[in-house]
């Protein structure tokens, strides 16, 4: 039998929807990929998957009803990964949920369970430490704004957290890379895609953009954070297993005097 | 807000601050309502960690460095030579409010040094909770230092508007403290804790009837020691930890490995080395005891009154108890399971329901993460591999350390290094 390649627009709609002409058409050895990142094979035959939502959710509603909650966070937090290859193992899961009268994902000795586990488990702690280090800092427009490199695609994660944290403050926070971000104005949070000035430096506060009270507040964080540490009790292996050097670019409290 | 003056006293108040371990913002239930600020639910986050690697998830500062007392193991005693300083109460407000709304914090620890009297202090610590929740409309989380000495009424307050309440008992001892702290009496510890003890029940009984009750201190109370200032043994300072965990239902105690700041005859000189692994010791054993299911007497007892350096605790205690094992990871209970070195409560879980789809192998459990290298001579399962040789506790533990790098290892060390 042929090898079947489906593409899919990179959305977990459309993943889904592709999953959905996975179980449709009974295909048996088949790939699903994001169009943005494809590499096409040279005599493989590609399918491009329309995202149909219906479908998407009868397939979503499926997973659900066939794990626990746990189970299906767990996968969507994997999707999330954007890691190569994620597509299959999440095809491989889901085929195995479906197979199983009981929910599988605590079936920790079975080989996609626990990659799907390790993978959302990564993408977990990564939703974790940008609750953590994204780093605010307030504009001219008082809306404080922040922006962010994470490894995987953790925004979708994170706007609950910081929607119910800071109710009544406007804010941004931007996702360099993947060139979009959440912008919550008192009452909802929306999806945005900024355009930067071409000298806009993320790791700098500027007085064109930024208020001027930014500069005392971040200076009395450095101050604070230098204080705070106990010298004879020194240990950078430590601190750089707790906050890992990619991020260090965008933390105030990083940034040379 | 004065800027410069601040940022003057910011440096000394958080520098006097950072002796006090605890900086936990978890454990409260403190939901952001009508569109506030901030929320104090569920898990606390760590915003950042300073270099020596400890969290730092609060504010943690000092209202005043001023203080009347004279405790030999403490910066801020009377008789140092140092630069005093005080916030005002809309300082800390400021700070903490400026702070939180960029992400940096979780809320504020506010501790102080005591100024003229313990109710004079403490009357100001409740002023900026106060504060801060009532006029900042603030829901981030709020940890204050009991006063010793303190009136029942303005404890009653602090608990209605902090999270958490602490009161350091500091030295592990009563002889102790008699010795370092000459004008400090344990009972005066003890008083607060009582009260907010007891408050805490009883609110939590009023709750039950009239849901419109206010919270009082929802993440409970904790205490801190100093370790390696005094000279007890592990055998005391677990005792004692045990006894304000059960008497006074305290959330943590912390242990403090002493930082040598004085050149006072009774404690260990300017320079000698902080105690960090036995630091370390004293937590695994006191994380056993919460969440393990071990008596203290189990691990710690007349006969065996040192926690060993080289191995962790819960290992000591396989290898002084043999006839415990091979545990049988696919059938043994969760009590059971938890007593294998090597495995953490997580892997527990995850065994307890891996195994429910199949028998587990030695491949499995690596896979999941057990950390074998331990955990392989106290366990059996769906294998014939086990080595069923009848290895004695030491050849065990030679084994285990031949095989493991402790991060320690440089401590622990006493052979010579002549070519380093």
């Amino acid at each position: 039998m042929k090898d079947q390649n489906l593409m899919y627009d990179g959305t977990f709609d459309g993943f889904l929807s592709a999953v959905f002409y996975v179980f449709e058409h009974q295909l048996k050895a088949v790939t699903i990929q994001n169009e943005f990142v494809m590499q096409q094979g040279l005599f493989s035959e590609v399918e491009k998957v329309i995202t149909d939502e219906a479908k998407a959710t009868r397939v979503w509603k499926g997973i659900k009803s066939k794990l626990s909650s746990h189970g299906s966070y767990q996968l969507y937090y994997a999707f999330l990964s954007e890691q190569s290859g994620v597509e299959a193992l999440l095809l491989d899961y889901i085929k195995y949920a479906f197979s199983k009268g009981t929910p599988v994902d605590k079936d920790y000795a079975h080989p996609s369970v626990l990659k799907i586990a390790q993978i959302a488990k990564s993408v977990g702690r990564e939703k974790h430490r940008m609750e953590a280090f994204v780093r605010f800092r307030l504009t001219k427009d008082d809306v404080y704004f922040a922006n962010i490199e994470p490894d995987f695609n953790v925004l979708p994660l994170i706007e609950k957290h910081f929607k119910r944290r800071y109710a009544d403050q406007k804010w941004v926070i931007y996702d360099i890379n993947r060139a979009y971000g959440l912008f919550y104005d008192l009452e909802k949070v929306e999806i945005v895609h900024m355009d930067f000035p071409a000298n806009f430096d993320f790791s700098k506060t500027d007085d064109e953009f930024f208020a001027i009270q930014e500069f005392e507040f971040q200076k009395l964080w450095q101050d604070y954070f230098k204080a705070t540490n106990i010298a004879s009790r020194k240990n950078m292996k430590l601190h750089i297993r707790h906050v890992p050097k990619r991020y260090w670019k965008y933390l105030s409290e990083k940034q040379p005097n | 807000m004065s800027f410069q003056r601040t940022q003057e006293k910011l440096k000394i108040l958080a520098d006097a601050a950072k002796y006090d371990v605890s900086c936990s913002s978890s454990g409260s239930k403190r939901a952001n309502t009508n569109k506030g600020l901030g929320d104090a639910t569920g898990m606390g986050i760590c915003h950042s960690y300073t270099e020596d690697g400890r969290c730092v998830s609060l504010l943690k500062i000092l209202l005043t460095n001023h203080c009347i007392f004279d405790c030999a193991y403490c910066v801020t005693r009377k008789s140092n030579d140092i630069k005093r300083a005080a916030f005002k109460v809309q300082e800390v407000v400021d700070l903490t409010i400026n702070f939180y709304r960029r992400n940096y914090i979780e809320g504020l620890f506010l501790s102080s040094g005591i100024f003229k009297s313990a109710d004079f202090t403490m009357e100001r610590l409740v002023a900026v909770a106060k504060k801060l929740r009532l006029e900042e409309n603030f829901n981030g989380y709020i940890h204050l230092k009991s006063i010793p000495g303190a009136s029942d009424e303005l404890m009653r307050e602090a608990g209605l508007y902090a999270d958490r309440l602490s009161v350091n008992i500091e030295i592990p001892t009563e002889a102790g403290l008699k010795k370092l702290a000459p004008d400090k009496k344990r009972e005066d510890f003890i008083k607060p804790m009582v009260k907010v003890k007891n408050e805490i029940i009883q609110y939590k009984e009023e709750k039950k009837i009239i849901k419109s009750t206010p919270k009082f201190a929802p993440a409970g109370q904790s205490t801190q020691m100093i370790i390696g200032a005094s000279g007890e043994n592990d055998f005391q300072i677990m005792q004692t930890s045990n006894f304000f965990y059960k008497t006074y239902n305290l959330k943590r105690v912390y242990y403090s490995g002493y930082v040598p700041i004085s050149y006072d005859h009774r404690l260990p000189q300017i320079g000698s080395a902080v105690p960090m692994l036995r630091e370390n010791r004293l937590y695994q054993t006191d994380w056993l005891m919460r969440f393990y299911g071990f008596e203290v007497s189990e691990i710690l007892n007349e006969q065996h009154q040192h926690l060993d350096l080289d191995v962790d605790p819960k290992l000591g205690w396989a290898l002084r108890n043999l006839h415990e094992f091979p545990v049988d990871v696919n059938t043994a209970d969760k009590h059971m399971l938890a007593r294998i070195p090597g495995l953490g409560m997580k892997s527990v879980y995850k065994i307890l329901n891996a195994r429910r789809f199949r028998k587990l192998n030695w491949e499995h459990l690596k896979k999941i993460g057990v950390a074998l290298n331990r955990a392989q001579y106290f366990m059996v399962c769906e294998s014939n591999q086990f080595e069923k040789r009848d290895l004695t506790s030491e050849k065990i533990k030679g084994l285990i350390l031949q095989n493991s790098k402790s991060k320690y290892q440089k401590t622990l060390s006493n052979q010579l290094n002549l070519f380093g």
